[in-house]
């Protein structure tokens, strides 16, 4: 067993585990090696990523099926602002209606939101970013020219404006509009990501055995930024689902209580907090906080994937505890 | 002459989900003023030995085993694997120290050369003041042979080998008697190479400091060390004065290492025969059918 | 088979100097080089001195500044067709066999791809033999196990060869070898070398092998190249060269490589006086001249880079 010359010419790389094919399934993919199905399962290993998709799982479940669900959360009923009680699990709201309905049927909005806006998020920053770089020269100063303007472009100011002009807010407008507010920053991550990986010995090799041009994309260049674009679209989701929740807040969002954000709004401006009312405003801000945090573990067990001295640190972790008080 | 440095039967493991014993039993004695060579390829555990000896390790890998004897200048020995805290910062640095490989990036990059060195003396030398901090850096790097205004350089405005001397200056700094050098050389131009080792040798002529020289290039150590051992996984195969080594190797490997550079101006006949480890297959073969027994055992 | 010939190859880099004045970067300086079938021209040099980017003129990565580069003395197009068609019979083995392959990819597409693209093969079984010939060619086997793993469960004298295989699927008649073992370890390089060497024998390749170590230039090749910021400043045979240099920095090169079976070198700027057989012009006349000598080295007298550098051997001297 031996390491290799790259780790060695490393210090700090020869520290982490040998790359070795354990149990002869290749190690490839970003989804395959998150979890390996193997004779052990090393959840010490894996938990951020299962943790993450399980509540992930578990919200987008509920989306989908809200509506069966929950067919009327804004019934409301002669008694309002009710603490939680075993017919109304989260209290109700100041029109009667439950609070718990209210919840299940904002996650439809609030998973919509994150979906939509994380998808056109990852694809426009994969036309400016990763194509921009890859055509290079004028396209790719064109493509910076327009991201660079993106992202000056001050967010919050101009998803107001734009929300406070478009005709209609429902759901997909909103994601979006969020979604042109955001996609810049991560384009610039492609792009300088795509640069490096455009200059990889690997591609030249491609080059030099004549592939064309929209090969070298799909099948050098791409499969290499995988793992960046997942998490981008996980960030893209996150930064979307808080961008909502901020809207809907200052009563920009979606109108018809569809959201969580749109939950807090109504919460607020029926004076909740000093009500002391609150069951209404602490389950729906918990889940936007949940969900952010499941992202976000998503993204943290990606890092780990990518970088291997991430790796090394739960590795010592794990090696520390294995070896008891030493 | 009394070795300052005796490593006897080191071993250190990483524990990873299947061990792997990178040094493996090795025992090697470093006297005052010596250049000891030690060669081997990658994953050998040669560099895994000099950062035992400095103990900058970090986990997984632990030392379970052997000693590190250092002989103090009151006569007495010191278990270095014994030391912790502040006593190891103390010795780090004033008894030995290390040239890194990849020294070149082991500058910091937004720092200036001077603050640098100065550094060290903020850290070691507490009772000097800022003027004699400069000095003493100034002296340092006319030692080594570079323009005392370099003190105000940026690491990226030196070439290679500045910065290569630069590390070897620091390494001088507080007058240890010994400096582990892991591949010092390895990125630099074969002619800058040279004279970096020139001037190695003359600074240890000057000094007396003793030199662990850590590379994979053969060729090189038989120039210039006063004896030379070689690794291979873990383990010191052999270890001799570079004559003896020329004339008469006692190890397989040794003569295989041997075959696999051509001489420049000699002539030589190549063969391109590939080393088979017999040893290190046979242990490799056990373990790895203990470690599946064990499994079986846990997962029943 | 093909002669390759480089002649007169300049590149040119724009560099940002200080305020607004832009420097010209001569990478590469009037370069000539000739490479014949069944030849192994060694092109040696340090970092900076301009050989990686002729490799990289060579195999069409980088666009000339200046100079021609001809197969069988036609020159060929630079449009895409031609290219592939250039890219068909000159390939290019790379120095890190490390990011040379994609982490990605397995190794049967790696190597598929290229058999593909220039019609070697059209269907699968076609395809499957010549992958076991060119596994076998470069002895790697078995052929199964191999074509099923990816690059990061292979040796790096494994990769290297997976490299080489897939530089000749295109069946091509030079090969350039920039720097193929200089990442790997000491003790398998020589197998890589011999490799390349057996290969390029059996079907009579040119081979442009470019290194940074002496030893192994005099060894497999027959012709040498010393190159120094982006000029040629010796040629010549390539036992001659490293037995007798001339140029101050070519004996420079052989006192700084390692080489304990043998006596120190000694720098002697005044050694051409006592090679009447070696040509020393300000100017290469170039290989592929008619009264070509077999030795040339390039005049010092005026250079005061060389100067510097004798410089700073005096304490040795």
């Amino acid at each position: 067993m031996s390491f290799t010359q790259q780790e060695l010419a490393d210090p700090d790389l020869s520290k982490s585990e040998p790359d070795l094919a354990e149990g002869g399934t290749p190690r490839t993919g970003f989804f395959r090696a998150a979890g390996r199905p193997g004779t052990r399962v090393r959840t010490s290993r894996g938990w951020k990523f299962w943790v993450g998709i399980g509540v992930c799982a578990f919200f987008a479940l509920l989306a989908i099926v809200a509506p069966f669900l929950v067919p009327n959360p804004n019934q409301s009923s002669p008694v309002g602002l009710q603490p939680p009680s075993p017919e109304h699990l989260f209290g109700t709201t100041n029109i009667g209606q439950d609070v718990l309905g209210q919840v299940v049927a904002g996650t439809t909005g609030s998973v919509v939101i994150g979906v939509v806006a994380g998808a056109i998020t990852v694809v426009l920053s994969m036309i400016f970013g990763v194509g921009g770089a890859f055509l290079g020269g004028f396209w790719d100063n064109a493509s910076s020219l327009v991201s660079n303007v993106f992202l000056v472009i001050p967010g919050l100011p101009l998803l107001i404006i734009v929300t406070d002009y478009v005709e209609s807010r429902d759901i997909i407008v909103i994601s979006v509009v969020i979604a042109l507010v955001s996609w810049a920053g991560a384009a610039r991550v492609l792009r300088a990501q795509t640069l490096s990986v455009r200059s990889r010995d690997y591609v030249d090799a491609a080059r030099v055995a004549s592939e064309s041009n929209w090969r070298i994309m799909l099948r050098e260049i791409l499969p290499n930024l995988m793992p960046i674009i997942a998490a981008q679209f996980v960030f893209g989701a996150l930064g979307a689902i808080l961008a909502e929740a901020g809207l809907s807040f200052l009563g920009l969002g979606a109108p018809g209580g569809k959201s969580w954000g749109s939950i807090l709004f109504f919460a607020q401006n029926a004076q909740a907090i000093t009500l002391g009312a609150w069951w209404w405003f602490v389950p729906p801000g918990l889940c936007i906080a949940i969900l952010g945090a499941a992202l976000g573990l998503i993204n943290f067990s990606i890092d780990e994937r990518i970088n291997p001295r991430l790796r090394t640190a739960a590795l010592a972790k794990h090696a520390r505890k294995m070896k008891g008080a030493h | 002459m009394d070795p300052i440095l005796s490593i006897t039967d080191l071993t250190v493991d990483y524990q990873t989900a299947s061990p792997v014993r990178a040094v493996n039993n090795v025992s090697l004695d470093i006297h005052p003023g010596e250049i000891v060579g030690l060669a081997g390829e990658s994953g050998c555990g040669k560099s895994t030995l000099a950062y035992t000896i400095t103990r900058l390790l970090q986990a997984p890998a632990e030392i379970t085993g052997g000693s590190i004897a250092w002989r103090r200048e009151d006569g007495g020995t010191t278990d270095i694997l014994t030391l912790d805290g502040p006593a190891l910062r103390a010795f780090r640095w004033q008894e030995i120290s290390m040239v890194f490989q990849g020294a070149m990036n082991a500058l910091n990059p937004v720092h200036r050369i001077g603050s640098q060195i100065e550094d060290i003396f903020i850290d070691h030398r507490a009772g000097l003041t800022r003027r004699e901090r400069r000095e003493r850096a100034a002296e340092l790097l006319q030692t080594v042979g570079i323009p005392a205004d370099r003190l105000r350089s940026y690491p990226h405005e030196l070439s290679g080998g500045m910065r290569q001397r630069v590390m070897i200056a620091m390494a001088l700094a507080l007058r240890p008697r010994l400096i582990i050098m892991d591949e010092p050389t390895t990125a630099l131009d074969v002619v800058v190479q040279r004279n970096i080792l020139e001037e190695i040798n003359r600074l240890r002529t000057e000094f007396g400091f003793a030199v662990l020289f850590i590379t994979h290039d053969l060729g090189l150590l038989l120039e210039i060390s006063d004896r030379v051992g070689i690794m291979l996984s873990g383990r010191l195969v052999e270890e001799n004065t570079p004559d003896v080594l020329l004339e008469n190797p006692a190890h397989d490997y040794t003569r295989h290492l041997l075959r696999s550079f051509p001489s420049l101006r000699g002539d030589v006949p190549l063969t391109g025969t590939r080393y088979v480890d017999a040893e290190a297959a046979s242990a490799f073969a056990s373990a790895a059918s203990a470690a599946s027994d064990r499994e079986e055992e846990a997962t029943v | 088979m093909t002669t390759l010939e480089a002649l007169h190859l300049r590149k040119n880099y724009d560099i940002r100097g200080t305020g607004l004045r832009n420097t010209v970067l001569k990478a590469v300086d009037d370069v000539s080089i000739v490479v014949r079938p069944g030849e192994s021209v060694a092109l040696v040099g340090e970092s900076g001195s301009g050989k990686s980017t002729i490799a990289k003129m060579l195999i069409r990565l980088v666009e000339p500044t200046g100079g021609d580069i001809t197969l069988d003395g036609e020159a060929i197009g630079r449009g895409r067709r031609s290219t592939k068609q250039y890219r068909s019979r000159v390939q290019m083995v790379f120095q890190d066999p490390f990011s040379s392959l994609n982490p990605s990819l397995p190794i049967r597409h790696q190597l598929a791809r290229p058999l593909r693209i220039h019609g070697i093969v059209r269907t699968r079984a076609e395809e499957d033999r010549e992958l076991r010939r060119l596994l076998d060619s470069v002895n790697l086997g078995p052929a199964d196990e191999m074509l099923a793993k990816y690059p990061h469960e292979l040796s790096g004298g494994q990769r290297q060869r997976i490299a080489i295989a897939r530089a000749l699927a295109p069946q091509p008649e030079v090969l350039i070898a920039d720097e193929p073992v200089s990442m790997l370890d000491v003790s398998i390089r020589l197998e890589i070398l011999q490799l390349l060497d057996d290969l390029k024998r059996e079907r009579n390749l040119a081979v442009l092998y470019i290194t940074h170590d002496l030893a192994t230039a005099r060894h497999f090749s027959s012709q040498i190249v010393v190159m120094r910021h982006g000029r040629v400043v010796e040629r010549g045979g390539s036992s001659e060269v490293i037995l007798n240099p001339i140029h101050p920095y070519t004996q420079l090169l052989v006192r700084a490589a390692p080489d304990p079976k043998s006596e120190p070198f000694v720098v002697d700027p005044e050694r051409y006086r006592a090679s009447p057989d070696v040509l020393i012009t300000a100017d290469d006349p170039g290989p592929a001249a008619a009264e070509s000598p077999t030795h040339w080295a390039r005049a010092w007298s005026d250079d005061p880079a060389v100067a510097s550098l004798l410089a700073s051997l005096t304490p040795a001297l």
